[in-house]
């Protein structure tokens, strides 16, 4: 009976990266499916409805820009409307927190799900990531209907042509962050419970460290003269921070605004390629215990 | 000789009990500090055989313990055994919804399973959305749901909602189009928990005539588990009966359901009445129930002595009745002495006997409810007090009858 063949095992070992490609190309109908219900369902029974996509990011803007360059005055840039300015860091960077928040909750909020049926439980923070990227899309149309608007004006800067080859890449590397993330906090919410309150209050900080409502150069210079006490600490976090170099990089590319560094373009790449992982070998390992941990 | 698909080898499954939580980060640090050296998990090695009454003192527990069994294709097997003895575990494991601790299930064909009925269905889309969702969850594609949407939504008879949210619908309508969806999986393995127990009784007759049409007529391979001896009886080749995470017996599925019934503690000839559970604002007046049956053994056909024991009281007039129920709850016959106007007094006597004369009751399982009034009002009223198996027997010439016969037997005189 040695030469049976057997075509699928399930057994406690645990390899470190155990995705199976071919599984999860045979599910791709259920993600397209779960996004569909999330589109579907997310705005059923309210007036406004899918306005909201456009609502939150339009007012965030509008606040952000009465309140850092109106009160406190940060510069950002000659030609550059300061609302187009906000609008750009608050369109990439709700993609990210979007792809964060989502993932982050997988297992808790698939727990009936997941604890009756099996599928690649990788699916949900894909789903997630497809959502938000759709989200994303149209959100990133509003910005561009500004940005004509603005640059009739004269107000947009310089789209950065021999450049703008890396925006998808950008909007991948933001997705592989919020996605990495996601999921490490997901798998350790299994057990740990305490990371669910750090999340929407992490992202928020998170935010502000992350170069979204100031450029990079503006506000470390400004730290270097106020505060030269702590400017060695917090200085290089900003410009270290991939976050802040997706952001930062996304307004270069469409406003010619603020500093492009390969350097910064390579750091990010490589820590957004390492979270992924890590991400991915976490949520492997809590996938098939975590029903009894949950 | 049918090739093996489905073989399960040393499969085990460890739980923590107690609150997960407390210590657990210690635990944690303390079985990476052994895996970083190479070791085995501490915790491995410890654990108690999962008997649920008896008060353990590790606090880890084998939920399952070296299963082993093979499945052949085209085998329909079933799994029973009491309430927390591993069936729902193993169901999961093979279902990956969790991984065992250790062990290994090998499988030459995709397994789907059905551990819930309408899994993922969300309330605000329609029931065509659903179908396609709940299809795509369990595992099919959407060129498979294409194929067959027309017939699920006829089998589960919602044509006219089908495209209506399904927070509209009742809860029996969502039940059947779940079930509906379930049915038409085409995997080559199906795993199976108690989802018959859903709908009302058309559409039950209509679930177990899918699932027989599944398992016999299209020759897939099943794993089966239920509490409803009959509908395993009817559905399995095979059995398996667990007991505390371990296989206590292994066999052609009528030898199972036997051995089964012969170690479920609910059968007795005796039984203690005081703490029971009663109906409301019910005194507790009657003692016990036994069983009086010659071999100590119910068969059809012959005579069958419930003798109830109560306290003396001071009653002057007492109404006592009886109800049998079948395995599935359902009302079989009764019978009382106020329908027969009979009158009685308490003498020195604490008990009565009721006479059944010849029960013609076909095999199978079956609960006897009680009543004890004084003529007026209520006094006494159990629910399922006890219970009895009734047997076929053995040295009548005649073939025993099938389930689907249904429960009656009467004595018949053929005159021609």
């Amino acid at each position: 009976m040695k030469d049976e063949q057997w075509l699928y095992t399930i057994s406690s070992k645990k390899k470190l990266i155990d995705l199976n490609f071919k599984e999860i190309w045979r599910y791709r109908d259920l993600v397209l499916l779960f996004v569909k219900r999330d589109v579907i369902t997310l705005y059923k029974q309210t007036v406004l409805g899918p306005l909201w996509y456009l609502i939150q990011p339009l007012i965030t803007s509008v606040i952000f820009t009465v309140i850092f360059n109106g009160i406190a005055e940060i510069k950002v840039g000659e030609s550059i409307n300061p609302f187009l300015f906000n609008l750009a860091g608050i369109t990439i960077w709700n993609y990210f927190s979007e792809c964060l928040k989502g993932t982050s909750d997988a297992f808790k909020k698939n727990q009936g799900i997941f604890s009756k049926v099996y599928f690649p439980r990788v699916i949900m923070p894909l789903t997630t990531v497809i959502s938000a990227l759709l989200k994303f899309g149209i959100q990133f149309l509003i910005f561009i209907g500004f940005y004509i608007y603005f640059s009739l004006n004269g107000e947009a800067g310089t789209l950065a042509l021999a450049d703008i080859w890396l925006f998808p890449i950008l909007v991948i590397l933001m997705g592989m962050l919020g996605l990495g993330l996601g999921m490490i906090i997901s798998s350790m919410t299994t057990k740990y419970r305490d990371l669910t309150f750090l999340v929407s209050f992490g992202v928020q900080l998170l935010m502000y460290i992350s170069a979204v409502m100031y450029p990079i150069g503006v506000a470390t210079e400004k730290i270097s003269n106020n505060f030269p006490k702590i400017a060695g600490i917090i200085n290089p976090i900003i410009e270290n921070n991939p976050l802040a170099g997706v952001v930062e990089t996304f307004r270069y590319l469409f406003l010619s605004q603020g500093s492009f560094s390969t350097s910064r373009v390579l750091i990010t790449m490589s820590v957004s390629i390492v979270i992924a992982l890590i991400g991915l070998i976490i949520f492997n390992k809590t996938e098939k215990s975590f029903i009894d941990t949950v | 000789m049918k090739d093996v698909i489905l073989k399960a080898e040393n499969i085990c499954k460890q739980y923590r009990l107690g609150l997960v939580g407390t210590g657990t980060i210690s635990h944690d640090l303390n079985r990476w500090w052994h895996s970083i050296r190479g070791k085995e998990d501490p915790y491995l090695k410890v654990g108690e055989s999962n008997d649920r009454s008896i008060k353990g003192s590790s606090e880890y527990v084998w939920a399952l313990k070296d299963i082993n069994f093979e499945v052949k294709r085209g085998e329909v097997l079933g799994i029973i055994g009491k309430n927390g003895a591993g069936k729902s575990t193993l169901l999961k494991i093979l279902s990956k919804v969790t991984g065992p601790t250790t062990g290994k299930i090998k499988t030459k064909g995709r397994i789907a399973s059905l551990l819930e009925v309408g899994t993922g269905f969300h309330g605000e889309m329609t029931g065509r959305e659903n179908v396609y969702l709940n299809g795509a969850i369990l595992g099919m594609t959407k060129k498979e749901i294409n194929s067959k949407i027309e017939e699920i939504i006829e089998f589960s008879g919602c044509q006219r909602y089908i495209d209506t949210p399904v927070k509209r619908y009742s809860s029996g309508m969502t039940v059947r189009l779940a079930f509906a969806v379930a049915a038409f999986l085409e995997p080559e393995i199906l795993v199976i928990d108690e989802v018959l127990a859903v709908g009302d009784a058309e559409f039950q007759k209509k679930a177990v005539g899918k699932m027989q049409d599944i398992s016999k007529g299209e020759g897939r391979t099943v794993l089966f588990v239920s509490h409803n001896m009959a509908a395993v009886k009817n559905l399995c080749d095979r059995g398996l009966l667990m007991e505390y995470g371990q296989i206590k017996f292994r066999g052609e599925i009528n030898e199972v359901v036997d051995e089964y019934l012969k170690k479920d503690g609910s059968i007795t000839f005796f039984r203690d009445l005081k703490d029971v559970k009663r109906a409301p604002q019910s005194k507790s007046v009657m003692r016990s129930v036994t069983i009086l049956s010659e071999d100590n053994e119910v068969k059809t056909g012959e005579d069958l002595t419930l003798r109830i024991h109560f306290d003396k009281t001071q009653l002057k007039e007492i109404t006592l009745g009886y109800l049998i129920k079948d395995e599935l709850g359902a009302n079989v016959c009764a019978a009382n002495t106020q329908q027969h106007d009979i009158k009685f007094t308490v003498g020195e006597k604490d008990y009565i006997d009721f006479e059944l004369e010849r029960l013609p009751l076909n095999p199978g399982k079956y609960s006897i409810s009680l009543y004890f009034g004084n003529g007026t009002y209520d006094v006494d009223v159990i629910d399922e007090a006890t219970y009895f198996q009734v047997f076929w027997p053995r040295d009548i010439n005649v073939i025993a009858p099938q389930k689907k016969w249904g429960k009656l037997h009467i004595a018949t005189k053929w005159n021609y």
